[in-house]
């Protein structure tokens, strides 16, 4: 086990929005979070790299136990060193290039060498499919190229463990293939993956596990194949039925 | 035109461009130097919620910006000696210059600092970085970017506000415009050369202000 997650909770002005949500997650394991807007999803994504505080909660990551409450700036950074964090709008550094932004953690935080940051930032860059683009700034470039420079960006770190805040929800239908076709290559490459997403072929077919939450709580986990043929709660079975009701 | 009236033209305006050059340039420079010191720092304070000291930067904003100038120039040369703090006029007007205009620049980094998304903080804490590498190589460059024609805005009105400083007896441009005034009458003739040499100052900041928002474009194109 790689991470597991036990009981998070978070309120927001007296409005309750994790009820206690616990996660297991395998390593190599891609876990779609999915469900309807407003049910926690997002927030319980942040909880777990300490973007928002947790008022309980507990995170074990790597056989280490942090409270996602009360842990201390060294242990945070120390858990954000093993991960990297992809959102939904790219929040490229947009005073730096598309290579500057990959580098900056690398010689900053990692305290790299500049040419041998350059280097691994030009191999995650071509990963990615925008080896072509170094010198370009983010405003240059379209939604979905930036997201896949953000992801280039966690990627060099070479983090254990991919958190994705719904990364193709901002983009134009014709740009989310680009971005989904590199996360489907990282999960064939092995590459653990947390990703809250509103994409259900990308949950099906890419992701191994869901857990599926609404109004706080998780209302159904487990294998994907099982979750999209045979959901076992009647709001897992809603939520199916009105996104496929939507498509057509 | 009389021969007297260009006379006394031609012998003032080298006079007035020198007095220029080494008062005024210099005034404005250092007391636009301390402005953006006292600014970035005020800014700083309040964006970073500083608890005690947001307070003191509100307090000082608000007497600054509430009181005239030529008040505050004054109060500080006339006023303050009766406590018993004297100080030189020249460096009275740096400082009063620097404090007056930095509380209006002091707003105006805080409002650039405001404008930079917060998911940049995000992000750079996300790849490792701590607070101040983020501010410094993130979010302070981009504020600065956005602040640059306001910044500009206020260089400009301190040079001209630098002619106030005349009023406390220091010797710079527009105090030797009136010098010369009261010898041969002519005030219609050397207040207008003295409005051209300060014109043609603005007009070399208002370039530079141009030659200098390009090349910010160039460094990252227009925010997305």
């Amino acid at each position: 086990m790689m991470l597991e997650a036990k009981n998070v909770r978070k309120h927001f002005d007296g409005l309750e929005v994790l009820k206690g949500i616990s996660l297991t997650v395998e390593k190599g394991d891609v876990v779609a979070i999915l469900g309807p807007s407003g049910s926690g999803k997002t927030t319980f994504l942040r909880c777990l790299n300490f973007l928002e505080r947790a008022d309980a909660g507990e995170l074990i990551f790597d056989g280490e136990r942090f409270d996602l409450r009360t842990a201390a700036r060294a242990d945070i950074a120390r858990v954000r060193k093993k991960t990297a964090f992809v959102f939904q709008n790219y929040n490229l550094f947009l005073n730096k290039t598309v290579l500057q932004n990959v580098t900056l953690g690398l010689t900053l935080a990692g305290k790299m060498k500049k040419a041998q940051a350059n280097e691994i930032a030009v191999r995650a860059l071509e990963r990615v499919g925008m080896g072509g683009k170094l010198d370009s700034y983010p405003s240059q470039l379209s939604g979905g190229q930036q997201q896949r420079v953000a992801i280039a960006r966690g990627l060099a770190s070479n983090p254990e463990i991919i958190y994705f805040d719904e990364p193709t929800s901002a983009l134009d239908p014709e740009l989310i293939g680009e971005v989904l076709s590199v996360m489907r290559g990282l999960a064939e490459d092995g590459m653990t993956m947390l990703v809250v997403t509103h994409e259900m072929d990308f949950a099906r077919n890419v992701s191994n596990k869901v857990l599926f939450m609404a109004d706080g709580s998780v209302v159904e986990s487990g294998p994907s194949k099982a979750f999209f043929e045979h959901p076992q709660q009647a709001r897992s079975r809603d939520f199916i039925k009105s996104i496929l009701d939507a498509r057509q | 035109m009389t021969e007297r009236l260009w006379n006394i033209l031609t012998d003032s305006f080298p006079k007035l461009l020198d007095y220029g050059i080494r008062v005024t340039i210099p005034l404005t420079i250092a007391s636009f130097a301390l402005a953006l010191i006292i600014s970035v720092a005020v800014a700083l304070i309040q964006y970073a919620d500083v608890k005690g000291l947001r307070q003191i930067c509100r307090f000082y904003i608000w007497i600054v910006r509430g009181t005239p100038l030529l008040v505050q120039l004054y109060l500080v040369f006339y006023g303050l000696p009766k406590l018993g703090v004297v100080l030189d006029a020249l460096p009275t007007a740096i400082l009063v210059l620097g404090l007056n205009e930095g509380a209006y620049m002091a707003e105006t980094v805080r409002g650039a600092l405001e404008s930079v998304s917060r998911g940049q903080m995000e992000a750079g804490y996300c790849v490792g970085l701590n607070y101040l590498q983020i501010m410094t190589h993130v979010v302070l460059p981009q504020a600065f970017r956005t602040a640059f024609p306001a910044l500009s805005n206020s260089m400009i009105a301190m040079l001209k506000e630098t002619s106030m400083a005349a009023t406390i007896t220091v010797m710079e441009m527009f105090r030797q415009a009136q010098v010369i005034n009261g010898r041969v009458y002519e005030p219609l003739a050397l207040y207008g050369e003295v409005a051209l040499i300060y014109l043609i100052f603005c007009t070399i900041l208002t370039w530079l202000q141009h030659k200098g928002e390009k090349r910010l474009a160039a460094y990252g194109g227009k925010k997305a």
